[in-house]
């Protein structure tokens, strides 16, 4: 392609001089050649045109990364874990955020894990190509587009109202689970369905039963395809704040969430928290936590992609 | 290898229960669904037995919280489409932009860095999004218009923008990668310059999944909730200039769920039927895009 911009002009006035060998006058053979060049030289402004559309997107990542670093350096200390948030800039940390943030994780990534690979599982090896079989794909990928937020609004009914668990750690894991749901199924049913099918004959040659086939063949092989997705499932659910706002996690907690019912508060609460107040220490301390939100998040998907990679064309 | 014992009574019951656990598993997906669905008609059902419908689709005041209240969804729906309409000027054009240089133009060694890096914009926490709207972008817009208050709709909008840009981005992108090759060859034997190629042939051969990721990505920009509850403001109104502050229908459900609402009142209620129209518009988007992406793939 690159030869192709290269090429000097005058090949295109030849052969249009060729094509018109019975004798094209002058004039027209230089409009063509002309012609040529304007659409070169369109072609050429407007590869410019999409490069620089596609760097937008780089420098506005680049943007944003410098300008929180930037705010957020002279907090990011460790005392932003140590301490408890306080009405006292000076003072505040998010140690309550960041253990909330880690009981979190390990309340959802298990229960994520065992309904999400459940339900691929059904889906890929038991359940039939009927009808009511694609009603459920069809189901799943519609969850997959539902704003956080309506979650958020289906945790307070039901699990802070309904269930009566009020406005508490395990109300706020549920509420989590179903919404990386959709993502951790629809990962977990690529993975599985990648594994060849001579590894399943091969099980069932043996005698094998369908679950000790599904159990024992499949799912090893599925496995880090599915932890890869189930990762960047909870590196999503890490991020999230509209939900857990709705079903109530407090932005002041002073104190560590002891058992599932207590009242609790994440990373992303806390720094919404900082952000929403008027004084400018506070947007700091907000820059300080974002900046160890993000590296949170930068580790898990390292973890997904170092995953996907050691065991790339193992199966 | 294990031996297999066919008569072995625990063996042949795991056979018989699992498949019912993992239906079960599935079946969560369903009941999310079900359960979406049900509260939203229940609860919003219930708040128009306290507010007319007629007050909720004509009236053009949105005072939920202050007498004498009023409840006329337009001004969120305006605050909404306001932010969307910003956000996809900004989303589009640049996404798709990327998207015919990263399929037509890049060497292949440059597009493996650039679309990771791109895909990085898609993975940064809303609310990271919302401070860099209200630190960074702000300040710009108003060192340009002086008038603009601290919170805008103009910023809001193209922070949401930029945050839906990898989705318009990375979907399109998709869909002229699944253009076969032979369409494109075809254009360059008979002379077509790659800008040529890629408008004439690649883009309207690709135009229902590049219109099916607009789509996709309007409605991710309806329902976003932190970038407009931090960047745009709390004040719910009819107007279509940017500089102001406005509200959307998310950031008044989150305005609710702060503050500490007794179960039953009207505010309650409210936040279930704004909830429900939020809903009700992504579906019927969601529905949209995959009716087109469908339509898309059946073509080669």
């Amino acid at each position: 392609m690159e030869q192709r911009l290269s090429e000097s002009p005058a090949v295109y006035g030849k052969s249009s001089g060729l094509a018109g060998a019975g004798g094209v006058p002058e004039t027209l053979r230089d409009g063509e050649h002309r012609r040529v060049l304007r659409r070169r030289r369109i072609d050429w402004a407007l590869h410019l045109v999409f490069l620089a559309s596609t760097m937008a997107g780089v420098l506005v990542l680049a943007a944003l990364i410098v300008d929180i670093v930037m705010d957020g350096w002279a907090r990011f200390t460790p005392e932003l874990v140590t301490n408890h948030p306080s009405r006292r800039a000076s003072q505040a940390g998010m140690r309550s955020a960041v253990v909330g943030t880690v009981y979190m994780m390990l309340l959802v990534a298990p229960l994520a894990f065992i309904l999400g690979v459940g339900a691929a599982v059904y889906l890929e090896e038991y359940a039939g190509r009927g009808r009511l079989s694609r009603l459920v794909q069809l189901n799943i990928r519609t969850l997959a587009g539902v704003p956080s937020i309506v979650y958020g609004i289906l945790g307070l009914a039901v699990f802070v109202r309904w269930f009566a668990l009020g406005r508490s750690l395990i109300a706020g894991a549920l509420t989590m689970t179903l919404l990386v749901l959709p993502v951790i199924i629809v990962a977990a049913q690529e993975a599985i369905r990648a594994v060849p099918r001579s590894r399943r004959d091969a099980s069932y040659a043996l005698g094998a039963t369908k679950w000790q086939t599904v159990s024992r063949a499949v799912l090893p092989s599925a496995f880090p395809g599915i932890l890869t997705g189930v990762i960047l499932a909870m590196s999503r659910a890490v991020g999230e704040t509209a939900p857990l706002i709705m079903i109530g996690a407090l932005t002041y907690v002073t104190f560590l969430p002891g058992k599932l019912t207590d009242p609790f508060t994440v990373m992303p609460i806390q720094i919404y928290n900082w952000i929403a107040r008027a004084q400018p220490e506070f947007h700091e301390l907000a820059a300080a936590g974002i900046m160890l939100l993000l590296i949170l998040l930068l580790l898990m998907n390292f973890a997904a992609v170092a995953l996907r990679n050691k065991f790339r064309g193992r199966i | 290898m294990p031996s297999i014992d066919f008569r072995n009574e625990r063996r042949r019951r795991a056979e018989r229960i699992v498949p019912a656990i993992l239906w079960a598993c599935a079946g969560v997906s369903v009941l999310t669904t079900l359960g979406i669905v049900l509260i939203l008609v229940t609860e919003t059902a219930n708040f128009f037995r306290m507010v007319p419908l007629g007050e909720f689709f004509a009236s053009t005041r949105w005072a939920p919280l202050f007498e004498p209240r009023s409840f006329g969804i337009w001004p969120l729906l305006c605050g909404t489409l306001l932010i969307t309409v910003i956000a996809c000027l900004v989303a589009i054009p640049l996404g798709l932009g990327a998207a015919i240089y990263l399929s037509e133009y890049a060497p292949r060694r440059l597009r493996a860095v650039l679309k990771p890096v791109l895909e990085v914009l898609s993975g940064v926490p809303t609310i990271v999004y919302g401070y860099f709207a209200l630190t960074f972008v702000t300040p710009i817009i108003r060192a340009v218009f002086p008038e603009t208050g601290i919170f805008n709709a103009l910023s809001a909008g193209i922070v949401v923008g930029i945050m839906i840009l990898p989705m318009v981005c990375s979907l399109s992108e998709d869909a002229m990668a699944a253009v076969p090759s032979s369409l494109r060859d075809g254009a360059y034997a008979l002379g077509a310059t790659r800008f040529e190629a890629a408008l004439k042939v690649v883009v309207p051969a690709a135009l229902s999944g590049i219109v099916a990721s607009f789509v996709l990505a309007f409605s991710r920009a309806i329902g976003e909730t932190m970038i407009v509850t931090i960047a745009a403001g709390a004040t719910p109104k009819l107007t279509a200039n940017p500089l102001e502050s406005v509200q959307t229908m998310t950031a008044y459900i989150v305005q609710v769920s702060l503050g500490d609402t007794p179960h039953g009142s009207v505010e309650y209620g409210s936040i279930f039927a704004v909830g429900t129209a939020l809903f009700a518009i992504t579906f019927l988007m969601n529905i949209l895009a995959q009716y087109l992406a469908k339509r898309f793939r059946e073509e080669y």
